[in-house]
């Protein structure tokens, strides 16, 4: 069979389109539905648009979501934070301070990302309760900072080493410490590895929803990921207002990606390319 | 100012040895070099006086006091690295200040030292650029002003010039004889070029898998090599190595090898009389093979031998012909005016008041 570039491109282009659709329907269905009132919402209509468009699901998820909508705020900003900074710290010891041990200690930090969340929830919750954190954000903070140490030291392990040693030992000769170091010469031309360990922490940590249901059990300090999956009434769901959340709860880690995202390729891609 | 002694410095990596035994005392304002191929410990001898690795065995002394166990920046050196190693986000004014900030210099005194600093080098127009802003050669002298600020009693350069252009190299060769002569600092320069070794230490110290080979002023390294090894890194082309045999004749000594015979020069008869008989290594600089029609001066009808001309690589100012002589590729240096074609048989003198002889065994100089 004879087929022209042409057409080949043409068939491609078809699959493609008929692929995105299928993988926008769902939004599709989540932005229709979280725009129609109550009344509107019905199985049978779930494929049309809506009338009138109704901000009254967005009132009710926000008026039920919003405390639990700023725990997510009050656990993601921190836990990112504190993993990030340990995590640059670790991976600047394990790339320019390499000392007795330490091949042996990376690779044993590494592991812990392979850890399952599941194997590590009865010791955690005893754990937190002896040290009075159970059912509380820091908790789960301390929880995620630690969960989140091995991939942001291996990030910035990662990014550190493409930075010469010979920098570090010119500060050194230059009169500078080991923190000293880090603070002034390694920190400033961080900026690249931190949104990576950011934008990748802080999606991570906000859609979390396994610890989160585990250690906090009380309705006030959940996160948004618990509290939307308890905004299903036992009786009857509201779907405007369960659609309009979840849009809610979707909504930060996506603006963190718009505001950083053109860093981010260029941290994955720092030191691959010589520039 | 002051002086480096190394004594019995030993480094090991693992089971690696890249240092061995290492004894070295450096005058106070002396320009010394360490010069050897990649992997000969002479970047480790470096680094191991600047404090970034530690000695497996040994004492390093700055001054007089024994530096083992004080870290870098206490050790009162400073360092260029091949890299430049500037720091990126800085520009080249607060390059140049960070060791003195650290070390709480009052500002108005730092700023003087920069300023000055940065006009020595000609980079003063420069101070407010980051070093992406820089090219090969700026950068460079950004972090030789960097060493230079600070005021060290040692400078420990390694490889500063590898990572520039040849042109700029040779300029660079000079504008560093010319700083050290006007700083007088002490400084220990590590290179693999033996040209760079040869036209800037006051003496040079050649290395070979971790140990010194040999150390004096450049040229005398030249003229008396003291094993086979310096005679054939130092120089440039290498010097020629024939195998020959010493033998006895007419009341004279000769290096006889396979289709000709080289009369030794009466006074260097005397070394040789243990190895009558024996088999040696004969070597020639290139510069000490000449043809009848460009030598100048008496020549030995007995230093002549016949061989044909392989290629010829004109340089301007000389000529340096490869010669096929006995399976072995010859090199001499040549007047670049000389009639040779590639392919021809000629006669070529050696001076044999220049030759030297090793023992085969050892390689060691016999002259």
């Amino acid at each position: 069979m004879n087929t022209s570039p042409r057409a080949n491109k043409i068939t491609l282009y078809i699959v493609m389109v008929v692929f995105a659709l299928f993988f926008l329907l769902p939004l599709y269905v989540l932005f229709a539905t979280a725009l129609k009132s109550f009344s509107e919402v019905s199985a049978s209509r779930m494929w049309n648009l809506p009338t009138i468009i109704s901000g009254e699901g967005f009132a009710k998820a926000l008026e039920k979501l919003l405390p639990n909508l700023l725990n997510s705020f009050y656990l993601v900003i921190p836990a990112t934070a504190f993993s990030a900074i340990l995590g640059s710290l670790n991976g600047y010891i394990f790339s320019k301070w390499k000392f007795k041990g330490s091949d042996i200690i990376f690779p044993i930090i590494l592991f812990g990302m392979f850890i399952p969340y599941q194997s590590i929830l009865p010791p955690l919750v005893r754990f937190l309760m002896s040290i009075k954190l159970y059912n509380s954000i820091p908790g789960l903070i301390l929880t995620h900072t630690v969960y989140g140490l091995p991939i942001t030291t291996l990030i910035f392990r990662t990014y550190y080493t493409e930075v010469p040693t010979e920098v570090v030992e010119a500060a050194s000769i230059d009169g500078a410490g080991i923190l000293g170091t880090y603070w002034r010469v390694l920190f400033p031309i961080s900026l690249p590895g931190f949104v990576v360990v950011i934008i990748w922490q802080f999606t991570n940590i906000w859609n979390e929803f396994l610890f989160a249901i585990v250690i906090t059990s009380s309705p006030a300090k959940q996160p948004i990921t618990v509290a939307l999956v308890n905004l299903a009434g036992s009786q009857i769901v509201e779907w405007n207002a369960q659609m309009a959340g979840a849009l809610l709860a979707a909504l930060p880690p996506v603006l963190i990606y718009i505001l950083l995202g053109r860093y981010f390729l260029r941290g994955l891609l720092a030191g691959s390319v010589k520039g | 100012m002051a002086e480096v002694r190394l004594k019995d410095v030993n480094k090991t990596f693992g089971k690696v040895v890249a240092v061995k035994d290492f004894n070295l005392d450096i005058g106070d304002g002396e320009f010394i070099i360490l010069v050897g191929p990649s992997g000969c410990g002479k970047t480790t001898t470096l680094r191991s006086i600047a404090g970034l690795e530690e000695v497996t065995a040994g004492e390093i002394y700055i001054g007089d006091r024994l530096v083992n166990d004080v870290p870098p920046k206490n050790r009162d050196i400073a360092m260029v690295f091949q890299n430049y190693a500037l720091y990126p986000h800085m520009n080249v004014y607060k390059n140049m200040s960070f060791g003195l900030r650290l070390r709480k210099v009052p500002r108005p005194e730092i700023d003087k030292i920069v300023r000055r600093t940065a006009d020595l080098l000609g980079i003063g127009e420069l101070l407010d650029r980051k070093p992406k802003e820089l090219s090969g050669g700026q950068r460079q002298r950004v972090a030789l002003g960097r060493a230079i600020v600070r005021d060290p009693h040692v400078f420990l350069f390694d490889e500063p010039l590898s990572n520039l252009d040849a042109k700029l190299r040779i300029t660079m060769r000079a504008e560093l004889l010319d700083l050290h002569q006007r700083l007088k600092t002490t400084a220990i320069y590590v290179t693999h070029d033996q040209l760079e070794a040869m036209t800037m230490g006051d003496r040079i110290v050649v290395m070979n898998e971790g140990l010194i080979q040999q150390v004096d002023t450049p040229q005398k390294v030249y003229d008396h090599p003291i094993n086979r090894y310096v005679a054939g890194f130092i120089g440039s082309p290498s010097m020629n190595f024939l195998p020959c045999t010493i033998v006895k004749g007419n009341g004279d000594l000769y290096a006889a090898c396979k289709s000709y015979k080289l009369r030794i020069p009466q006074d260097k008869t005397k070394s040789l009389r243990d190895y009558i008989g024996k088999e040696a290594i004969l070597g020639i600089r290139p510069e000490h093979i000449d043809t009848k029609d460009t030598i100048t001066r008496k020549y030995d009808p007995e230093s002549v031998f016949q061989a044909s001309v392989w290629v010829i690589e004109p340089l301007g100012s000389e000529k340096l012909v490869h010669i096929k002589s006995e399976e072995r590729i010859l090199v001499a240096r040549l007047d670049p005016h000389v009639d040779l074609k590639p392919g021809q048989m000629a006669e070529f003198i050696v001076k044999t008041d220049f030759i030297h002889i090793f023992d085969k065994e050892t390689e060691k100089t016999i002259f």
